[in-house]
C-alpha cells in the first residue's frame, strides 16, 4: 500500500528526471525548479487542512480528527468523480462531507465536553475504517478516474509575458485556491469580528462570555469551518492523484495538526511549515529518482520531516504559547 | 422533601454511591459499544446485508468454539497490553497517541536481541527478548515524557510525530541491516528478517490452536499495573498528578518526574505488547511486508479503545481486550457471511471511542432537558442534582481500592 503510494508520488515528479543521475543531476536549474514546483503540490492538502485546523484551534479546540476527515472527504470526492466525471462535483461533495462532520465533532466536543484529544483519535478511526469500507462495498478495485490532471490548469499565456520557469506557475487552479485561503483566513482571524470572537473565545473564554460572545456558536463556527477545509484537503488529495487508496492519507491530518503549532497559529506560518515540509519531502522523491538515495535508505531519509517537526515543536512551544483555553471545554460558571 | 434528611434519604444516598456508582461504571461503556453496534447493524443493512445474520456469524466466529477463542486471545494481547498501558498514561492525564511508535520499539530492540543472540536457551532467551521489548518500548515512551514535563512539548503531537518516525526506522532496518540475506541472495527482496530462534517461540499453550502465553503476559501484566496503580505510592502520584497537577505539586509531588515515569511505563506495556507480536506471529519473524500498519494491527489506536472500554482500570481491560479482540476475529466471518467487508469493526470502534468519551457529559445532556421540562412542572430538583451529580462520578472510571 505504502510503496503504491510512493510511486504515485514519484508520478508528480518524473516527468522531469533527467537523464543525468546524481548529486550533479540535482544541482541542475531545471531539476531544482522541477522539485519546488512539485513541493508546491505536494503542500496543497498539507495546507488546506492546516489552516482549517489552525482556525479550530485559535477558538480552543484541537481536532486530532483530521485524517479521518481528509479520508471521508477523498473517498466522496473519488466516489463522485467516478460516478458523474465531474472532479468539481467531487470537491464539493469533499467539502460537503467535512461539514458534517465538523457539526458532528462540535457537537461532541462543544455540546458534550469530550475530551477532544480521544475524540479526535475517534474520528480518526471512524474516518480510515468508514471511507476503507465503503471504497471496498461501493468500488472494489482502485479504478484511477481523471481528476484535476489537464482541468482547470493555469498556463502561463505564452509570449505575452516573459516569465522564467513557467513550471513554477503552471499549476491547477485549485492550488491558486488552496493558496488564497492563507490571506483569507489572515483576514478572518485579524480583521472581522467573528475573528476577534475566535480570538477571545480561544484565549479566555469566560470573559468572552461575559461580553455575551456565545462560545458554543464560535466553536462550533470555528470547527465547522475546519473540518469543511479537511474535507477538502482530502478532495484535493484524491483528484489531484486521480485514484482512492486504503488509508491514502498516510497520516498527513496528524502533520497538519503538528504544522499548526509549527506555524505558532497564524496561517502564514501553517504556509511556511507546509512548503518546507513538502519541500523536504519533493526533494527526498526526487533524491530517489536519481538514484542517489536508494532502497533502505531512502526510508531513513523519509523520517526527517517528522523528526524535524518534534525538535521544531520544541522550539516554537518556548517561544509561543498556545491559545490559552486550548483542549478545555468551556462551561459557563467553571474555572476551566 | 428537599430539605428532610431521613433515613430515606440516607438509604438513597448509600443506593446512589454503592449501587448506582458500581453498576454506572462498566454500565456507559457498554451502553456505548451497544450503540455503536447498532449503528454497525444500520451500516450492514445499508450495505445489503442481514445485521442479525452479520452479528451472528461475527459472534460464533469470534466465540464459538475454542479455535475460535483461542484466535480471540491471539488479537486481544497486543490490545490488552497496549490498554493497560494507555491505563497508566490516562490515569496522569497525559494522552498517549505513542501505542504504535512504542510497539514497534519494543519489536525491534526485542527482534535485535533474538538475532544477536539466537542460540541461548529458551529459559533465558524468551524472557531476556521481552525484557528488551519493554525496555524499546520504554524509551519510546521515555521521549515525549521528557518533553512534555521539561519542554511543555504536547505529548500528543510529539507521540504521533514518533509513530511516523518509528515506522520509517522500521522499514529502513528491515529493508537494510536486519534483512533475511538469504532470501535477498535468492531473489526474494522482502522487508522482513529471517526466521527468528525457536528459542524466542511463545509457547502455545493449547494443541492445536495459536493460543500462545502471551495472553497470560498480559493478563499478569494487568494485575501488576493494578497493583501499581493502587497499591504503591508511585501510582498514587501519578494518579493525584493525573487529577490536578497544580494540587500535586503543592502537596510536595515532583510532577515532572512522575509525567516521565507515566509515560515511560506506558511505552514499556506496549513495547512488551510489539515484542509479543514478533514472538507469537506465525512465520515467527518481524515483517513490514504490509507497512508498519500492517505489522502493528493498528493496535496502538485499538488499545486505546480496549483502555476507555475497560473504564481505564488495568482489570477492566483484560475482558475489554478479549471483547475487541473477539470483533476484528470475527469481522472475517461477518465479511463472509453478509459480505460486509471488515474494517466495518475499525469503523465501529472510532464510534465506540467517541461514544465514550462523550458519554459521561451526554447523560448530563439529557438530563439537563429533561431538567428543563422539570423545571418547568416545579418538580424537587435536588434530588436530580444529586443523581446528575453521582453518574457523573460514575460517568469516569469507577475506582479500583474498596
Amino acid at each position: 500500500m505504502i510503496s503504491a503510494l510512493a510511486s504515485l508520488d514519484v508520478g508528480a515528479v518524473e516527468v522531469f528526471a533527467q537523464a543525468r543521475s546524481g548529486w550533479s543531476g540535482f544541482f541542475t536549474l531545471a531539476t531544482l525548479v522541477a522539485t519546488v514546483a512539485a513541493a508546491i503540490r505536494l503542500a496543497t492538502p498539507y495546507l488546506v487542512a492546516a489552516v482549517g485546523e489552525s482556525v479550530g484551534q485559535r477558538s480552543g479546540v484541537l481536532n486530532l480528527g483530521v485524517d479521518g476527515v481528509m479520508l471521508l472527504g477523498a473517498f466522496g470526492a473519488y466516489y463522485t468523480t467516478v460516478q458523474t466525471g465531474q472532479p468539481w462535483y467531487g470537491l464539493l461533495v469533499g467539502l460537503g462531507i467535512g461539514m458534517v462532520m465538523g457539526l458532528l465533532y462540535a457537537f461532541i466536543t462543544v455540546t458534550l465536553h469530550a475530551e477532544q484529544g480521544i475524540s479526535g483519535i475517534g474520528i480518526y478511526l471512524f474516518g480510515l475504517g468508514f471511507s476503507d469500507l465503503l471504497f471496498r462495498q461501493l468500488v472494489g478495485a482502485p479504478r484511477p478516474i481523471l481528476g484535476f490532471d489537464g482541468l482547470f490548469d493555469f498556463t502561463v499565456p505564452e509570449g505575452r509575458l516573459e516569465i522564467a520557469y513557467p513550471d513554477l506557475y503552471n499549476h491547477s487552479l485549485v492550488i491558486y485556491l488552496a493558496f488564497l485561503l492563507v490571506p483569507a483566513v489572515t483576514l478572518l482571524v485579524n480583521r472581522t469580528t467573528f475573528g476577534l470572537n475566535i480570538r477571545a473565545v480561544g484565549e479566555t473564554p469566560q470573559a468572552a462570555d461575559s461580553l455575551g460572545v456565545s462560545v458554543a456558536r464560535t466553536r462550533y463556527g470555528t470547527i465547522i469551518i475546519g473540518n469543511t477545509l479537511a474535507g477538502a484537503a482530502g478532495a484535493v488529495l484524491a483528484l489531484e492523484k486521480g485514484i482512492f487508496i486504503q488509508n491514502m492519507t498516510n497520516g498527513m491530518g496528524f502533520i497538519a495538526v503538528a504544522l499548526v503549532y509549527f506555524g505558532a497559529w497564524r496561517p502564514l506560518g501553517v504556509l511556511a511549515g507546509s512548503l518546507l515540509f513538502s519541500l523536504v519531502t519533493a526533494a527526498v522523491l526526487q533524491w530517489k529518482t536519481l538514484g542517489i538515495l536508494s532502497g533502505a535508505a531512502a526510508q531513513l531519509t523519509e523520517m526527517a520531516p517528522a523528526a524535524v517537526t518534534i525538535i521544531a515543536l520544541v522550539v516554537v512551544t518556548h517561544r509561543i504559547g498556545a491559545p490559552a483555553a486550548l483542549t478545555r471545554p468551556f462551561r459557563r460558571g467553571a474555572e476551566h | 422533601m428537599a430539605g428532610a434528611v431521613s433515613a430515606d434519604t440516607r438509604i438513597s444516598d448509600w443506593v446512589v454511591q454503592r449501587v448506582v456508582r458500581r453498576v454506572m461504571g462498566p454500565a456507559v461503556p457498554l451502553a456505548a459499544t451497544v450503540a455503536a453496534l447498532l449503528v454497525g447493524a444500520a451500516m450492514v443493512w445499508g450495505f445489503g446485508g442481514d445485521p442479525v445474520e452479520g452479528y451472528r456469524a461475527m459472534f460464533t466466529g469470534a466465540f464459538g468454539g475454542i479455535k475460535e477463542f483461542a484466535d480471540t486471545t491471539v488479537k486481544a494481547t497486543p490490545l490488552l497490553l497496549v490498554g493497560v498501558g494507555i491505563c497508566i498514561a490516562f490515569r496522569a492525564s497525559v494522552i498517549n497517541i505513542g501505542g504504535e511508535g512504542q510497539i514497534i520499539a519494543g519489536a525491534l530492540l526485542s527482534t535485535v536481541v533474538v538475532l544477536a543472540v539466537p542460540d541461548l536457551p529458551r529459559g533465558v532467551l524468551l524472557p531476556l527478548a521481552l525484557i528488551a521489548g519493554a525496555v524499546g518500548g520504554a524509551c519510546m515512551g521515555f521521549i515525549p515524557g521528557v518533553l512534555k514535563a521539561y519542554a511543555n512539548v504536547n505529548e500528543i503531537l510529539s507521540t504521533i510525530m514518533l509513530n511516523i518516525v518509528a515506522g520509517y526506522m522500521m522499514q529502513y532496518l528491515l529493508l537494510g541491516p536486519m534483512i533475511d540475506k538469504a532470501a535477498v541472495e535468492a531473489g526474494n527482496h522482502i522487508a522482513q528478517t529471517k526466521r527468528l530462534s525457536p528459542n524466542s517461540d511463545l509457547p502455545i499453550l493449547l494443541g492445536d490452536t495459536q493460543m500462545n502465553l502471551g495472553i497470560v503476559i498480559g493478563a499478569a501484566v494487568a494485575v501488576a499495573v493494578f497493583f501499581l496503580l493502587w497499591r504503591t505510592s508511585l501510582g498514587y502520584e501519578i494518579r493525584a498528578v493525573g487529577g490536578s497537577r497544580d494540587a500535586s505539586r503543592y502537596a510536595g509531588m515532583r510532577v515532572e518526574r512522575r509525567i516521565v515515569q507515566a509515560l515511560t511505563l506506558s511505552g514499556m506495556m506496549s513495547g512488551l505488547g510489539g515484542a509479543v507480536l514478533v514472538f507469537s506471529s506465525v512465520a515467527h519473524r518481524l515483517s513490514v511486508e504490509s507497512g508498519p500498519a500492517g505489522f502493528t494491527q493498528l493496535a496502538g489506536f485499538n488499545g486505546i479503545v480496549a483502555a476507555l472500554f475497560g473504564g481505564l482500570h488495568p482489570l477492566w481491560t483484560v475482558p475489554a481486550a478479549i471483547l475487541f479482540g473477539g470483533l476484528l476475529v470475527g469481522a472475517n466471518a461477518l465479511q463472509r457471511a453478509v459480505q460486509v467487508a471488515t474494517p466495518l469493526v475499525v469503523a465501529l470502534s472510532g464510534l465506540v471511542v467517541v461514544f465514550v468519551v462523550s458519554s459521561d457529559r451526554a447523560v448530563r445532556w439529557a438530563r439537563s432537558v429533561v431538567e428543563r421540562f422539570d423545571a418547568a412542572a416545579g418538580s424537587d430538583d435536588d434530588r436530580t442534582d444529586r443523581a446528575a451529580e453521582a453518574t457523573g462520578a460514575a460517568g469516569g472510571a469507577e475506582e479500583g481500592g474498596p
